[in-house]
């Protein structure tokens, strides 16, 4: 039991640590520009094959340093040459200009690198047993992981609170037309956050590649969830944002972890539904299945009862 | 009375295709060409008609299409009673119950709020489709057969050409009804939610209300689109109610065009017929699909519709020739743009897809080449550069053409 608890824990908070480094950009492009950016779990999933594809030909390391701003220059662009353009026929033109965007990105890395999961591996460097607790191996690579996605946590926090740019990207959260009155290039900061929370994904995308698969659904996979982790931190907030990526990497580790259903708990009752019909589906259903599930009812029950999710100050 | 006419041509119309097309594989491309218009049209009903943007429609069809499954499962057998055409309003209602449940929830926010809770419902709904397997039938989906159902004026709907009048017949009647409901007090009154809430709430009328009423219309003709759907495939699988379903329904209303009634329609009939004949031509058809959409988004936020009926007053007005020349000289550069762009579409994919089967050999028109020689590639790259530049020239005349028709109108 101790020994699920830690693991869990431990991989929770790699999972969370993970999620934020998306989350922490997705919060940031749709604070400052208001665009629910579809398309950021694709740069996840761009900084995953291009460090493949570099790691194939120049090495893991310099495809950890490179993929990302490889990523961040293709969301820059995207930015300067694309949204900017549908700018000006609102938040749903944008929105749905983003969701095109994950569409095709999808489709073109499907045709560059087929529909199958590629084969990207942990350097060798890192392919050893970093400890053993309770007779289980915990992965260096992981531990690798985990370490940069603090590192990148502490970045960002030194960035956001200690220099200029952070500061007035601060500003722009809260107060958007005010940065641009006090006579800042807030196209160009847009341009730059968007470049920047792209840069965060694609590096994610870079060291998860190895751990989790590369495959071309990974995008798909993963972009409702930091919806999710977005909303119910509360839009505009990195704190929140940073809590409900540890809090949705957590649960849904934990869930995965229990193997129990309801038929278990309530097997001392004489009434069990029959196995076949739709109520013994449910019944029988385990927490671990329903792992996938969880995240969208919190999203559900945050926006009905929490509108401005959990640290939020603004509606959505 | 001239605006009426349209109804009764319109049933003409649908009942005089299949001699025109009287291929099976027409017929198939027709039904289903009109379960997606149905779809399409209650998807607009929330985006076009109270501006609410749904990423989980798709619920609605899904659902109603696995009870309108199981309905022809029960209603099969020698005891039949049902005829198959009351199917789909077991569609309607299952459409109805689930969006006066979902509605509900999801209608009391709008936005970007309502948008996320339409978009966690709806992967709500899609994973538990793997995890009640007994409803959804899991992989392999829930199937039946049709033709098992108590025979209807001597017809047992075997044959694809029967299902094609019963959709048809489905939807006329649908449509009919969609638009009858723009045209009510209630329809104006969704339009005012969609254009500015908070004087829709001033003049006394709960946004709320208006959304949850809407919600739920267009989860029941969601619905029949659903029962017909199953009618037509007699399978169902998980698939139907995913996220993919969802984002196409959304594709389809937006290329269509969400400012005007037909847009929908015409969207669905353009995509459903790009998805059947373009997927025979190319492998990378869901690329095109995709970019159309961005393009339209970016230069076309009307869709195909907005553009057509921008034309309508210039043409009433009788200036269309003066537009004719300015576009057939946009034309010119705008194809050899296109073609430009389809050539280096089609030479990636073979290059990078068939390339690793059939070898880096492909022909057009004829002519052999190498997918992967730099020839080709220059070819076309040269062809889409060439194409663009070629339109900043042109461009400028069409907007002059614009200018000077609207002066024109204004004067007289």
């Amino acid at each position: 039991m101790l020994e699920l608890i830690l693991f869990s824990s431990l991989n929770g908070v790699l999972y969370g640590m993970l999620l934020f480094m998306m989350a922490g950009g997705l919060t940031l492009i749709f604070s400052m520009m208001g665009v629910l950016n579809f398309a950021h779990a694709s740069f996840y999933m761009l900084g995953a094959y291009f460090g493949f594809e570099i790691a194939k030909h120049l090495g893991f390391w310099i495809g950890l340093f490179v993929a990302p701003l490889l990523v961040g220059l293709v969301g820059a662009l995207i930015e300067r040459f694309g949204l900017r353009q549908v700018h000006k026929h609102g938040h749903v033109a944008e929105l749905l200009f983003t969701f095109g965007l994950a569409f095709v990105i999808e489709e073109v890395v499907q045709m560059i690198w087929g529909k199958l999961p590629v084969d990207y591996r942990v350097p060798e460097a890192l392919d050893f047993v970093a400890f053993t607790m309770f007779g289980t191996t915990y992965p260096a690579y992981k531990v690798f992981m985990l370490s940069i996605a603090i590192g990148m946590f502490i970045a960002l926090l030194w960035v956001l609170t200690k220099t200029r740019v952070g500061l007035i990207i601060q500003a722009s959260l809260s107060h958007p037309h005010m940065v641009a009155m006090l006579g800042h290039n807030v196209p160009r900061i847009f341009m730059l956050v968007f470049g920047g929370g792209s840069v965060l994904a694609g590096l994610a995308g870079v060291i998860a590649g190895p751990a989790l698969v590369t495959q071309p659904s990974m995008a798909a996979l993963l972009g409702p969830i930091l919806f999710v982790v977005v909303v119910l931190g509360g839009l505009g907030s990195l704190t929140g944002a940073f809590a409900a990526s540890l809090l949705i990497g957590l649960v849904q580790t934990f869930a995965v972890a229990i193997n129990v259903s309801l038929s278990d708990v309530f097997a001392f009752m004489p009434f069990n539904p029959q196995v076949g019909t739709v109520l013994g589906d449910l019944w029988s259903v385990t927490v671990a299945q329903v792992a996938p599930v969880i995240p969208y009812l919190l999203l559900i029950l945050i926006l009905i009862f929490r509108p401005t999710g959990l640290m939020g100050n603004r509606e959505t | 009375m001239k605006r009426y006419a349209i109804w009764p041509l319109a049933a003409l119309v649908l009942l005089a295709l299949p001699f025109v097309f009287d291929s099976g594989t027409s017929l198939t491309k027709m039904s289903l060409m009109c379960i997606m218009a149905v779809f399409a049209l209650s998807y607009n009903m929330l985006l076009g008609q109270t501006g609410m943007l749904s990423f989980g429609h798709a619920v609605y069809y899904g659902l109603a299409g696995f009870m309108s499954i199981h309905a022809l499962q029960i209603l099969a057998g020698p005891s039949a009673s049902m005829p198959l055409i009351v199917v789909p309003i077991v569609g309607a209602v299952t459409g109805l119950l689930f969006a006066l449940i979902f509605g509900w929830v999801s209608t009391k926010r709008a936005g970007t709020a309502f948008a996320m809770i339409s978009l966690g419902l709806g992967e709500l709904v899609a994973a538990s489709s793997l995890i009640m397997r007994s409803f959804f039938g899991g992989e392999e989906g829930v199937s039946a057969d049709r033709s098992k159902l108590a025979a209807w004026l001597g017809l047992d709907f075997g044959a694809q050409i029967h299902v094609y009048y019963l959709i048809a017949a489905w939807t006329f009647f649908a449509v009919l009804a969609m638009f009858a409901i723009t045209q009510t007090p209630f329809g104006r009154m969704a339009n005012a939610v969609r254009e500015n809430p908070e004087r829709a709430e001033f003049i006394g009328y709960s946004t709320q209300m208006i959304r949850f009423i809407s919600f739920c219309l267009s989860g029941t003709f969601a619905g029949i689109a659903g029962a017909l759907a199953a009618i037509n495939f007699e399978i169902m699988n998980a698939l139907s109610v995913s996220g993919a379903q969802s984002g196409a329904v959304l594709l389809m209303t937006y290329i269509g065009g969400v400012g005007h009634f037909l847009g929908p329609i015409l969207g669905a009939m353009l995509i459903t017929a790009l998805q059947i004949s373009l997927s025979d031509y190319t492998g990378a058809w869901m690329l095109y699909f995709g970019l159309m959409f961005i393009l339209v988004v970016m230069y076309l936020p009307g869709g195909l519709a907005g553009l057509i009926m921008a034309h309508e007053p210039v043409v009433r007005a009788g200036h269309l020739q003066r537009l004719i020349p300015a576009y057939l000289l946009a034309a010119v550069p705008a194809i050899i743009c296109l073609s430009g762009a389809v050539a280096i579409v089609e030479l990636a994919h073979h290059a990078l897809v068939k390339a690793a089967t059939e070898g880096p050999q492909m022909s057009v028109i004829g002519i052999e080449f190498s997918s992967k020689a730099p020839i080709p590639w220059l070819v076309a790259i040269g062809l889409f550069v060439t194409g663009l530049l070629l339109s900043r020239m042109t461009w400028p005349r069409v907007r002059d053409a614009w200018s000077e028709v609207h002066l024109l109108m204004k004067q007289s």
